[in-house]
Formats: structure tokens, sequence, C-alpha cells
């Protein structure tokens, strides 16, 4: 516990707790969001203002269905999500997540009304100041996201579909939006920064792309007669260089689309990239907010603010959180980013203020340096996948007995690569950030070509990584949504390094062959 | 027919169309190529152990870091309803045909409404809000002309009082006198009158009838094998289920027929094997007289369902024509016949078929092959006929 590795302590014990029984009431939570507020600048957690509210578990599971958004646009999926939920939660299947948190300015954080007042003062630690401040500090978010336009941006998209539904049906509205929801994976820029949202912006955006539309499709001009262009050398490809924003490129250029469709898959696409850091930095973000909650709350007991009572219910709570089960435990499914971001973190802390030898020679920069700037720096300039291979330690390794498989289907076995031992430590480090990166799990697929002068087909490529074919079922689907939107044929290749194709999905007859990789007759295409 | 479900019923409802539950919303990788993974909890493991690969292919097991935790994948959809909102789904967009043409001429039901106010009533009726009202108008009309003479007086009075001249203050004392008479007169007026009382009016409204009768009318003759009276029995069983959606009561009637017919209960109905000719008339006129004894048109609505497998005695078939023109048609909202075969028809149906066409409104017949025909059947016999197809 935090007593024993933190030997100076200057803190004054207070004679009064802030409260001793289990309900709570605003004033309370005004109280301890105070407290927690105080605790929060002497650690140099930087938030953004507050806002809690205080929700039914039926206004839980309806956030939960909206992945996690209030104010999010109406879609048949969140529907079912919600009836999913409700029916889990009803039969006591699921624990509700004890809380929800925006990244907005200001946060919004919703606590459930039936938790009892110390899991309410763990929530407000967790999300009000653990979540908030890594909202606030980290890198990604800084550069990707703009809170203080998403909940604007939310109502303007709300208000801009429901008015497609009366216009449009909501039939029609319905497809586009599930196919643009498959294709959120793909409608990311992952390297170039977006420009930041903001609703009146985007909304007098909105009216001049309309606008300008309109002013241009004039059919005088179309019958005038348009000097043919030299042939163009056949095999120059349209777009220049592979687009890997799939949903851009067809709000950009998918011939038959109207106006509000357009705009609608830009407000989808503009949600999966609010979405991205989010994405990428589940281990690091949950780790931080659990590390936080964990030690303010310590902090509070130390002051002498929470009674022994209260302590103990929430460190009931704190382990169910960050409960690992072991690989072969029935309940186990993966491991639980809130564990591993949490060992991580309080090990920076360890190794700070207690180093071994060992640390000094995996750490030397992080022995006995100031631990709060050193968490701190950890929190801001990292995602998962780079902070595992920064600040996974030996001794987290050896405590999460973690273990490395290598999968590979030429084999017909399973090697256990690394273990945690000293031969291993290394290449299990990298096995598991490599893990948490979005470019290797997600399969890489970046349009390709049009047939601009024939048909008008789009040729999509899908980067092998790893030898790692696409699931042929769900593709189907997903290449059918994809021909919705882009109106005509769609064909998908899976490529490997050397650009041979081995996998083909097509739309025209969603036939599929596999060339073999021995076949002599390989294809080979230029890059 | 006891057999209704219970009032809760869990259903699993499985309706999405194809493209909903996908087996996943988005991109992911499938079986194969080269994947590590990364678990917790070694305790036997060490470096270079091989494990045999689990059946089913390598690629990703259950949880390998990759596992979504966005709940995709659920492509079977279970959720609860209640048994109304599993009737409404049954019998979404179809609709009882006749239902609101019951005359209401012939209602014998009666409720009373409220029509307004009258003068007269009992003194159960008396509405005193009103009645006080039309007292207080009353007592402003009549004593309107001397209130205001009072007014005048009173203003002279004010004049005489203030004057030192001892005439004026003779005058005022007169004057006090006459505005005392005439409030005493005005006191005299009465508080209530029997002109003043309201009473409230009831009228009598004739109801249409809410309650429903439906004939079961069956052949269980040799010919109608177990199997064939299951499939009658769930076509009565919508049908039952249907119109107790609208109607407040409904009584069921069975009436089992071979070469005589009798009424019977629901077991004898379904299980009780007889043998014996087949002569349908003989069921309808039963029909025909159970109607006439318990079930007067105008109070009932009357629903008849038959189910036969088709056979019938070769002259038989024109009398049951005219039993059903004359006599059933004229007082029931519909009559559904069902044949349930897989044989040709027989002149039953050709002669029923000539019905069909003349009272489309009140005669529907279908055919029967197998258990898939009895939903889609009873949907074709109950689709809202006129306009107005809203829904999906």
């Amino acid at each position: 516990m935090l007593a024993a590795e933190a030997p100076e302590r200057h803190t004054v014990r207070r004679e009064k707790p802030l409260s001793t029984g289990s309900e709570w009431t605003f004033e309370l939570l005004d109280l301890y969001d105070r407290e927690f507020a105080r605790l929060a600048d002497k650690f140099r957690l930087d938030t953004y203002p507050n806002q809690i509210e205080v929700i039914s578990s039926e206004q839980m599971l309806d956030a939960y269905s909206s992945v996690g958004m209030p104010l999010m646009y109406n879609h048949w999926s969140y529907g079912k999500t919600f009836l999913n939920n409700q029916q889990n939660y009803q039969r006591g299947r699921m624990g509700l997540a004890y809380e929800i948190v925006i990244n907005s300015n200001p946060c919004i954080a919703y606590l459930m009304e039936e938790n009892t007042m110390p899991m309410q003062a763990l929530v407000i630690a967790h999300a009000c100041y653990g979540h908030n401040s890594f909202f606030k500090g980290n890198y990604l978010f800084r550069q990707w996201t703009d809170a203080s336009a998403i909940i604007d941006y939310l109502l303007f998209a709300k208000h801009y579909i429901a008015r497609c539904e009366e216009k449009h049906g909501v039939s029609v509205v319905e497809a586009i939006l599930d196919a643009c929801h498959a294709l959120m994976n793909q409608g990311v820029n992952r390297y170039i920064r977006p420009a930041p949202v903001s609703a009146e912006q985007e909304q007098a955006r909105s009216r001049e792309r309309e606008a300008y539309i309109q002013r241009n499709l004039n059919d005088l001009w179309r019958t005038i007669p348009v000097s043919e262009p030299p042939q163009s050398r056949q095999d120059e490809r349209f777009p220049k260089d592979p687009e890997e924003n799939l949903l851009y490129f067809i709000e950009k250029n998918a011939p038959l689309l109207e106006t509000w469709q357009r705009e609608i898959i830009r407000i989808v696409r503009k949600v999966a990239q609010y979405f991205y850091p989010q994405r990428q930095t589940q281990v690091m973000n949950e780790g931080w907010a659990t590390f936080w909650h964990y030690h303010l709350m310590h902090e509070m007991y130390d002051e002498g603010l929470i009674t022994e009572g209260f302590i103990l219910e929430f460190l009931h709570s704190h382990s169910s959180v960050v409960f690992q089960p072991a690989f072969d435990d029935p309940r186990y499914s993966g491991i639980n980013p809130y564990t591993l971001g949490f060992n991580i973190f309080r090990d920076i802390r360890r190794i700070c203020e207690q180093p071994t030898e060992e640390d000094r020679e995996w750490f030397p920069d992080l022995a006995g340096s100031d631990w709060l700037d050193a968490v701190h720096f950890a929190m801001q300039n990292f995602k998962d996948e780079g902070f595992i291979l920064q600040y996974l330690s030996p001794r987290v390794m050896r405590d999460m007995r973690l273990f490395s498989i290598d999968d590979n289907d030429i084999n017909p076995y399973l090697e256990v690569d690394a273990i945690h031992d000293e031969q291993g430590y290394r290449q299990l480090r990298e096995n598991l950030a490599a893990l948490y990166n979005l470019g290797n799990r997600e399969p890489n697929i970046q349009v390709y070509n049009v047939d601009v002068r024939g048909d008008r087909s789009l040729t999509l490529r899908h980067y092998l990584h790893q030898r790692r074919p696409l699931d042929r079922d769900s593709t189907h689907e997903l290449l059918k949504h994809l021909h919705r939107l882009w109106g005509f044929d769609v064909k998908l290749d899976s490529v490997d390094q050397d650009n041979i194709i081995h996998y083909t999905f097509s739309t025209e007859s969603t036939s599929e062959r596999k060339e073999q990789v021995q076949v002599t007759s390989k294809k080979r295409v230029n890059p | 027919m006891t057999s209704v479900p219970s009032p809760t019923l869990t259903v699993a409802v499985i309706s999405l169309s194809p493209e909903k539950t996908s087996v996943s919303r988005f991109f992911t990788t499938g079986r194969g190529g080269h994947h590590g993974h990364v678990h917790p909890g070694n305790h036997e493991f060490h470096r270079g152990d091989r494990i045999q690969r689990p059946p089913g292919g390598g690629g990703q097991g259950s949880g390998d870091g990759q596992a979504s935790d966005r709940g995709e994948g659920a492509d079977e959809f279970v959720f609860q309803i209640n048994r109304d909102e599993f009737l409404e789904y049954l019998f979404d967009d179809l609709e009882l045909p006749n239902l609101l043409r019951k005359e209401l001429k012939d209602s014998t039901d009666y409720q009373l409404k409220r029509a307004g106010f009258t003068t007269a009533g009992s003194p159960d009726r008396l509405n005193i809000v009103r009645s006080l009202r039309a007292a207080h108008a009353r007592r402003i009309a009549l004593s309107g002309k001397d209130r205001k003479v009072i007014r005048t007086l009173k203003r002279q009075l004010r004049e005489m009082e203030v004057s030192p001249d001892p005439v004026d203050q003779q005058q005022a004392t007169l004057l006090r006198e006459e505005i005392k008479l005439l409030n005493k007169k005005l006191k005299r007026l009465p508080f209530i009158d029997d002109f003043d009382l309201r009473f409230n009016n009831m009228t009598r409204v004739p109801l249409p009838s809410s309650k429903a009768v439906m004939f079961c009318v069956m052949d269980v003759s040799g010919s109608m094998t177990q199997e064939i009276k299951d499939m009658a029995k769930r076509f009565f069983l919508l049908l039952y289920l249907f119109l107790e959606r609208n109607y407040e009561a409904v009584e069921v009637v069975f009436i089992r027929h071979h070469s005589e017919a009798r009424e019977c209960d629901e077991h004898d109905f379904f299980y009780a094997r007889e043998t014996g000719g087949t002569i349908v008339s003989k069921a309808l006129l039963l029909t025909h007289d159970i109607i006439q004894q318990r079930y007067p048109p105008g109070q009932w609505n009357i629903y008849i369902a038959q189910a036969s497998d088709g056979d019938n005695w070769g002259e038989d078939s024109s009398t049951c024509t005219n039993i059903i023109l004359d006599k059933l048609l004229p007082v029931c909202q519909y009559f559904a016949y069902v044949e349930i075969t897989d044989r040709h028809h027989q002149n039953l149906w050709y002669e029923y078929a000539t019905i069909a066409e003349s009272y489309p409104d009140h005669f529907a017949m279908q055919h029967i092959h197998s258990y898939l025909d009895i939903y889609p059947t009873f949907r074709r016999l109950f689709e809202k006929k006129e306009g107005s197809h809203v829904g999906r």
C-alpha cells in the first residue's frame, strides 16, 4: 500500500471525516470534489473544469449504448446495444461501469445515483481528475481533438441527421449510416492532423458547400463540348497516392452521392476521428485514472478526511477494477487495461523512489528522479504502444507473470517465445507493445485505384501484415456497404510486401479466389 | 383454447435483416497468418515450449489482446417482450374485417353518458356548483333596481351629513330610514330557489357489442389425421388470440362433425377420434341453431372458422352453400374456411369458391399444405384490405 512506499509525508491529520454514512448528497459531492481538487492541485493534475451529473442506471445504459456520448445522433444499433445491455444488467450478468466521462471542455462525468458515497468519491477521483487530466495532458488528445467543440459538434450532427431523416426518409439515412459505421475504423487520418471542428463553422461550411454545388449545377455548361484532353497514360492511377481514409475518399470522390449524403459521411468521419486517440490510449488512460483515484483516496485517508470503512469499501471496488484473472481462468478475457496501466504507472513511482539494481540498469534516467515529474512525462508524451515499450519493467512482467505465444500458421504448434525471465523481458515487452499498435491490430486497407475511364469501379488494397488475411464473411458484408456508398463495383485485393495478390474480394460476383503463394503464376502489379 | 400463453412471455426475436446482423461491423482479420499473443498468469511455461494448436485452427484465441470491447458480433439478438407486445408484433398490420359494421340499432347494451344540464331531475343528480351559480345570477338580476336606488340615496346622504343646515340633517335621517328599508327588501330575496336548481343530464347511448363468439367447426371423420387436426388447432389458436385482442370477451364454441355434428369441449374436439362419413351441412346447421339459441347477432360478433381436409359427401356441398348464404353470412362477421390437405381440391372447395367470389368481404378461404403455411395463411386472411398500408 501507499503508506509503505512513501516514507516522508507532511500531511496534517484532521479530526473530522467529511462523511460517515454511505448515503450521498449533492452537498457532499461538492465537498468531496473540492477536496479532490485541492489534492489534484498538489499533484499538478491540470484539468478542464468539471461538470458532474448524477443519472439513473437507465440513463447510464442509454449513455452506454450511444458510445458514451450524450447527444449522439440516432441510429438503430444504439437501440440494439441498449436492449442488450439492459437485459444483461437486469439479469445481473453485467455490472455497470461506475462512470462515464466525456472528453469535452468542461469535462462531463456521469455518476450513477444508486452508488454509495465511497463509490461516488472513487468515480470523482477517477473520472474528474484522472481521465480529465489525461484528456487535457496527453499529446494525442491535445493534437487530435478539440475538447471545447465536441458537444457543439455532436449537437450539430444530431440535428443535421434528424433533418435529413425528415427530408429524405429514415431508411435512406439509416442505410448511409450503416455503411459509414462499418467503415468507421477506416475513416480516420492516421498521419495528417485534422483541423479542429466547431459547430458553427461546420454549419456554415455545410451550407456553403451545398450552395456551391447548387451554383455549379448549371446544365447549360454541361452541353458545351469540352475538348478531349490528350489520352493520359493508362497506368496512371486515381488517386495518385493510395488514400488511407476510405470515408474521406468516398466523401470527396464518390460520383453519385447527394450533398447531404456526403455531409453524413463527413459527420461519421469526424466522430471516428474524435474517438481515434481514445482507441490508442486505452491502457494509459485507464491506468492513469486508476493510479490517481488510488492515490487521491489514500491521500484523503491519510488526512483523516475519510473513515476506515470508507477506504475499505473503496479498496474493494478498486481491487475488482484491477482484477486480472490468469490465462487459464474461466473469467479470463484478455489483459485488463486497467491492471496493466495501473501497474506500470505505480511501478514508475516505485522505480523513482525505491530503485533496485535491476531498475538502475533498465531505467537509468528514471531511477531516483522525481516521481511526479516522471509520471506526468509518461502520461503526456506517449500512446499505449510507446508507453509499454518505454515503461514496462521486468518487475511488472514478473508480477503479472506475462508470457508471449508465437502463433504462426506455418507451424502445426504454438510456441512460447518469451516468458518473464532474463532472456525474455525485451522480447515480451516488444510483443506486448505490438499488440497495442492499432496499425497491427486493424487491417491496413487503402484506396488504390478507381477505373476512371472505364466502369468507375473502385479498387482497394489490403496490405497483409504478417500474412493475416481478412475475415471472409464480414469482408463481404462490408464491401456491400462500400458498394452502397461508392455506387459502383468495389474490389478488394490483399497484397503482401511484394505486391503479390493473395486474396480478392469483389462485389461483382462476390467470388473469392485464393492464389497459393507457391503457384508459379504470381501476379505482379506495379506498386 | 385454454392453453393461452401466460401473461409474460419470453421470446427470442432474431429478425434483423442480414446486413444488420453481419458477423462483424468492421474489417477484421480472420484466421491464419502470423500472430503473437501475450497472456498473464504464467505458471508452467518456459521459453521454447510448444503447445498443441487448439482444434479449429490457430489465429485468434479467445483473449489475444485484440478482442474488441465493443460487443460486436452479437448477431443473435434476444430480448424480452411481454405478451401484448408479442401479439402486437404477431398481428402487426392485420385487421378484423367488418369490425365496426355492427349496427348500433341492434345493440341492447347501453351506457349512460353525460349530456349537459337540465332544470329538472332527481336530487341525486343535483349539480351544486351550477345551481349556486344560477342562484347568484338570479339574485343579482332581481336586486339590480333597488341597489341602484340605494347607491343614489347614499350619495345624497353623504352630502346631507356634512351640511350644518338642520333641515338637511332632518332630510338625512329620512334618507337613512329609506336605505334601511331598501336593504331589508334586498335581504328578503331568497338565497336559492327551485328555479335555480340544475341537474346533471344523462342520456343512454347504445354501445356497440364488444363480445365475440368464435365457432370452430372441424371435420373429425376418419380421413382427418392427428397431424391435420394439429394444424387446424394452431390455426384456431391464432384466430382466438387475434379475436381476443379486439374484443373484451371471446367465447369459443367447438363443433365437430362427421356424418353427425355435435358441440363438444376442447379436448374432445382435438383428440377424440370417430369414424364415419362426412356431411358438412349438419355442422353448419348446428352452428346456426346455436347462434339462434345462445348468441343473438345483435349482441355478439360472430366469427366462424371451419377446418377440413376437403372431404364432403357429394350432394351435400350445394346444401352447405345454401346454408351459408341464407343463414350464416347474414348474421356473422366473417366466415373463414381453411382446407388442410395436399391432395386436389374436391367439390366443397369449388362450391365455397363461388361464395368467396360473391362475398369477398365476409367469406374467405385458404389452403394449407403444411405447418409452415399456417401463419402466412392467417396473415393473408386478415391483412388490411383497403389502402393505408403503413409500416414495414
